[in-house]
């Protein structure tokens, strides 16, 4: 609301400078990106846009996607760059999201494009699972390194392991989402049956576990890769292990939302998000980004991960979250903490 | 009695006598009344907005759909379906299926029995209703138009649910064991906490005011300490105690900190000012002839006691219990920090409504954590009001007599809980300076680049203090008016005693419902207030409406001591009250002045509670940060803002007590005759 303010202020300004700030158009834009990323992209972007501005609304995914549900009959943002596409499809299917067909969008992998046409939203980079594995820690306790997700059920590491809260965190809830894509619904949760029995605790966010395992707090830490190779570069004896069954990922992605005054604004910016340039600086930051051929390797980053992604059901992943969140909650939520 | 000339009853009843308002009472009285719709926009509305909010449900209405099915040629037939009587006929979906969230699903494929999403036939479907609305993939639909598609699509069908309203959320509440075992957990460590702080903080205030050990001023000043610093602060050094790379990890004997234990330590820490500062008080006041009365009775110290000293202390002991219980199990940050698996209510709030973006869950366990807030003031008030002047004028002081043993004794146990305290503090100010605990034990400040870590940097620590700064500011004046003016205007006496418990409810509302409240009510596109959500105004809102109950009585206190003749004096001299209040009154209660305004700094810098739900990017704050780095696994950094808080407010208090002695010099001198 504090936006609608700043828009007055902003009318006035014009209204009285009328003639220096004649053509800027201010986007209003929400995003789930590292807050060190944003001054970067807003700089990128208004190399070839010098007429529009950016004003970042940030926080995690959890809070961010909250906020534009709770907006939902009066929306504050124009554009959504930056934000899981499991949440996108929250908001698609509320109806919020206006399609469109971003100039080059045919240049970007297919899995990272929604499937309508016009698109309802088009992917910038994706996030993906891993395993944290801290090699003096696992020594002092003994244990040998697992190579699969079937390994960690194995009584070796009770008590060593620690994975994300799917309820609280979006890493979690792909973490659970590949675990039943990959085994099957009945199987997805036997193996987590398993698991549970070596889980230490659930951390509220995703990042945590990597950073549990980093500090040898725990020996092993279920999070994702891009975390991983953050700590190990910061010096943690961290190996970075991708589980041979496949990994769960999911992508950050970028839409316009259904409403906005500034349509020609928002769907330059779209049009922006899927150039070669665009991609090229998310790659900074992340392994796997949607323009083919674009990516060069992160330091540290796990070989052989491109092809351990799986190939990631987006639509069940959302329709079937609540009744997830709630079966995940009733096997493991509030048991007591496992010895 | 019975002469004739007295008998009331054969007079003519006369005019009722009305006094007139002068302007001034008029003023007062629309002062009160502002202030007292103050509370009430900013308590009671969002309070109900939130307890609307617990009984808005969601279910999946099947009565709202129309379905047909062709034949295996695809050909409709045009009979429609009715999934009600489908759902009748398969017995698919029980009643408690169909109770929803905001954000559930419910698949059709299994209303028909015969399906199979490789058979040619052909489904429609549509809204028979306005309001109706399915998802075929992520697409909504939410027209009356039919929609075809063929098997395998129809597996995508996915039916909305519809807002009503009812106690579904309370059955399913009740019903999910995962969520309700919180209310076990929590009354467990808040009676385990309360027992622990009240007996450590009962031994450490004889200890000050009873025996004639040294270095009292030293311990009174550590065992504020914990005041100064967000509650989770003591969980962060937990983990670098007692976690797996813990320095005295051994001591736990393989116990996991991570739970109840370390819960529980950490309250004793944040609560142990509290409570101590209540018992302390009461044991200040005691009659030394009670005292020299049991001593010649011969009774043994041990009998003196349990008959004169604990029952001298019982409303304080009492007292300190209710806050300390209050205080453990409206806490947040403490076991979302140290809580492990253990989950408790105040948690849940946070899990559901950031977690899970269930805001209605959310108001119901928010509803479930008043009751024992509720009840635990209610019976702290109770206990208060019964209280009597256990000093009478003819009281003489008590002074205690050194005793060479117990004072040593009494000097180890207060030296041991300083350590306790000290000890917390110096330990995360330790793990803020090492560069990579466990495995690079070399000092750098590399920590404290807040810029490059979640919880939004340096700024969210201006932001802190600035919010400390006003909250102060506004926070006093609101506060004090508001009490002076229900304690010194006339009459108006429904009136008053409405304020007067209008504003001791804040006390018993946790800061986290408080904030969710805030999020119901202000978040409303149809509320005129809208416009400060997410401003650093709703952040002042809530914290000087979260800290308003012991500022007021605060407030009430000092101008108690004041004589009400001020008021007729200055009312004979024709002189507006006004006038009285800033050049009298005001200078004259100067101390509880500075006193209301420090404690709202100190607090307004250290909640987190009260302001998880409320912040904005644009305003985060360090406490939040402290929260917010913890989470993300930035335990070292976390530590090191905890510590840039508690060094801040430490500095406040300094410069407070510098100022009150230089404005006390000027205003109190008439104290000094």
């Amino acid at each position: 609301m504090k936006l609608n303010v700043s828009k007055i202020t902003s009318l006035l300004a014009g209204v009285v400078f009328a003639t220096s700030v004649a053509a800027e158009t201010e986007l209003t834009v929400y995003t789930a990106v590292e807050a060190e990323d944003l001054a970067r992209y807003a700089a990128t972007f208004n190399e070839t846009n010098p007429d529009i501005k950016i004003n970042w609304v940030r926080d995690s995914t959890g809070i961010i996607t909250a906020k534009l549900l709770a907006e939902r009959d009066n929306p504050q943002a124009d554009v959504v760059w930056g934000l899981a596409a499991t949440s996108l499809l929250l908001l698609k299917s509320e109806g919020m999201l206006e399609g469109y067909s971003p100039m080059g969008v045919e240049k970007l992998d297919a899995k990272f494009v929604d499937g309508d046409n016009p698109p309802a939203w088009v992917g910038m980079d994706a996030w993906v699972a891993s395993v944290c594995y801290n090699t003096v820690e696992a020594e002092k306790a003994g244990l040998t390194p697992p190579t699969s997700w079937q390994d960690l059920t194995d009584p070796q590491y009770a008590g060593h392991l620690i994975m994300p809260n799917p309820n609280s965190s979006g890493t979690g809830f792909l973490d659970v989402s590949s675990w039943l894509q990959i085994f099957g619904e009945e199987g997805g949760w036997e193996y987590m049956d398993a698991l549970h029995n070596n889980i230490a605790r659930y951390t509220h966010s995703g990042s945590k576990p990597c950073k549990l395992a980093a500090a040898g707090e725990i020996p092993i830490g279920i999070s994702f890769a891009f975390r991983g190779a953050k700590s190990k570069a910061a010096g943690a004896p961290l190996e970075i292990i991708v589980p041979s069954e496949g990994v769960g990922w999911d992508m950050e992605a970028t839409a316009i939302v259904a409403g906005t005054a500034n349509l020609e604004a928002a769907q330059k910016l779209v049009d922006f998000t899927v150039t070669l340039g665009a991609n090229e600086m998310y790659n900074t930051g992340y392994a796997v980004v949607a323009y083919p051929g674009v990516a060069k390797p992160v330091e540290h980053f796990p070989e052989g991960l491109l092809d351990k992604m799986i190939d990631n059901d987006f639509e069940f992943a959302a329709n079937n979250r609540a009744a997830i969140l709630k079966e995940w909650q009733s096997r493991y939520d509030g048991k007591s903490d496992p010895k | 009695m019975t002469s004739p000339s007295t008998n009331i009853s054969s007079m003519p009843p006369g005019p009722v006598i009305k006094s007139k308002l002068s302007r001034d009472d008029i003023i007062m009285r629309s002062g009160m009344i502002v202030i007292a719709l103050y509370l009430v926009v900013t308590l009671a509305f969002p309070l109900y907005a939130m307890l609307s909010k617990s009984f808005s449900t969601y279910r999946f209405e099947l009565s709202q759909y129309e379905m047909q099915v062709s034949d295996q040629d695809g050909v409709f037939d045009g009979a429609i379906l009715n999934p009600v009587d489908l759902n009748v006929a398969t017995g698919a979906y029980s009643d408690a299926d169909l109770s929803a969230g905001s954000d559930s699903r419910l698949p059709v494929t299994q209303l028909f029995p015969d399906f199979s999403f490789r058979s040619p036939v052909m489904y429609q479907i549509r809204n028979a209703q306005p309001g109706g609305r399915f998802l075929v993939g992520s697409t909504l639909h939410d027209d009356a138009e039919w929609t075809t598609l063929d098997s395998n699509s129809f597996r995508r069908v996915q039916l909305r649910p519809v807002k009503s309203t009812g106690f579904d959320n309370f059955v399913n509440y009740f019903s999910t064991p995962a969520l309700f075992n919180s209310i076990k957990n929590s009354l467990f460590i808040a009676v385990l906490s309360t027992v622990v702080t009240v007996t450590l903080a009962f031994w450490f205030a004889y200890a000050l005011n009873r025996s004639c050990m040294r270095f009292k001023g030293v311990f009174r000043l550590i065992a504020m300490a914990p005041i100064l610093v967000p509650s989770l602060l003591p969980g962060i050094a937990l983990v670098y105690l007692f976690g797996n790379q813990g320095m005295l990890k051994e001591l736990l004997f393989g116990a996991s900190i991570y739970g109840p234990i370390g819960i529980v330590i950490g309250s004793v820490f944040f609560t142990f000012p509290h409570a101590f500062l209540i018992i302390s008080t009461a044991l200040a006041i005691s009659d030394a002839r009670l005292y020299e009365a049991a001593s010649s009775l011969r009774a043994t110290p041990w009998r003196t006691f349990w008959t004169v000293t604990i029952p001298g202390a019982r409303y304080g002991l009492i007292s300190a219990s209710f806050v300390v219980f209050n205080l453990v199990i409206t806490d947040f940050g403490l076991p979302k920090v140290i809580g492990g698996q253990f989950n408790v209510l105040a948690v849940d709030i946070y899990k559901q409504v950031i977690g899970q973006q269930n805001f209605e869950m959310g108001a119901v366990v928010s509803v479930v954590l008043i009751i024992p807030a509720i009840f635990a003031f209610a019976l702290d008030r109770y206990v208060q009001s019964k209280q009597v002047a256990a000093l009478s004028a003819r009281s003489v002081p008590y002074q205690p007599n050194p005793n060479p043993k117990m004072d040593r004794i009494f000097l180890v146990y207060s030296s041991l809980v300083g350590l306790f305290i000290v000890g917390i503090l110096a330990v995360c100010q330790f793990a803020a300076l090492i560069k990579f605990w466990p495995y690079d034990l070399s000092l750098s400040l590399n920590n404290y680049q807040f810029d490059k870590m979640d919880g939004g940097g340096w700024g969210s620590y201006y932001n802190s203090i600035k919010l400390g700064l006003i909250t102060a500011v506004v926070g006093t004046a609101v506060i004090f008016f508001g009490a002076y003016l229900v304690e010194k205007s006339k009459g108006f006496r429904v009136g008053r005693s409405l304020f007067q418990m209008i504003a001791m409810l804040p006390m018993a509302i946790p800061g986290m419902v408080l904030g969710l409240a805030y999020i119901f009510f202000f978040n409303n596109p149809s509320n005129p207030l809208n416009v400060i959500y997410g401003t650093m105004a709703i952040l002042v809102i809530s914290a000087v409406t979260h800290f308003y109950t012991v500022s007021h009585l605060t407030a009430v206190t000092a101008l108690k001591q004041m004589d009400r003749e001020f008021e007729s004096v200055s009312a004979s001299l024709k002189q507006p009250t006004l006038k009285l209040f800033s050049r009298v009154t005001v200078p004259v209660c100067m101390p509880a002045v500075l006193d209301i305004s420090i404690y709202l700094f100190v607090n307004a810098m250290t909640t987190v509670s009260a302001v998880v739900f409320l912040y904005s990017p644009k305003t985060s704050l360090a406490s939040i940060a402290v929260l917010n780095m913890d989470d993300a696994g930035d335990i070292a950094p976390a530590a090191a803002m905890g510590m840039m808080i508690f060094y801040t407010n430490a500095a406040a208090r300094i410069l407070h007590l510098i100022a009150s002695k230089g404005i006390l010099r000027r205003t109190q001198a008439w104290r000094a005759r």
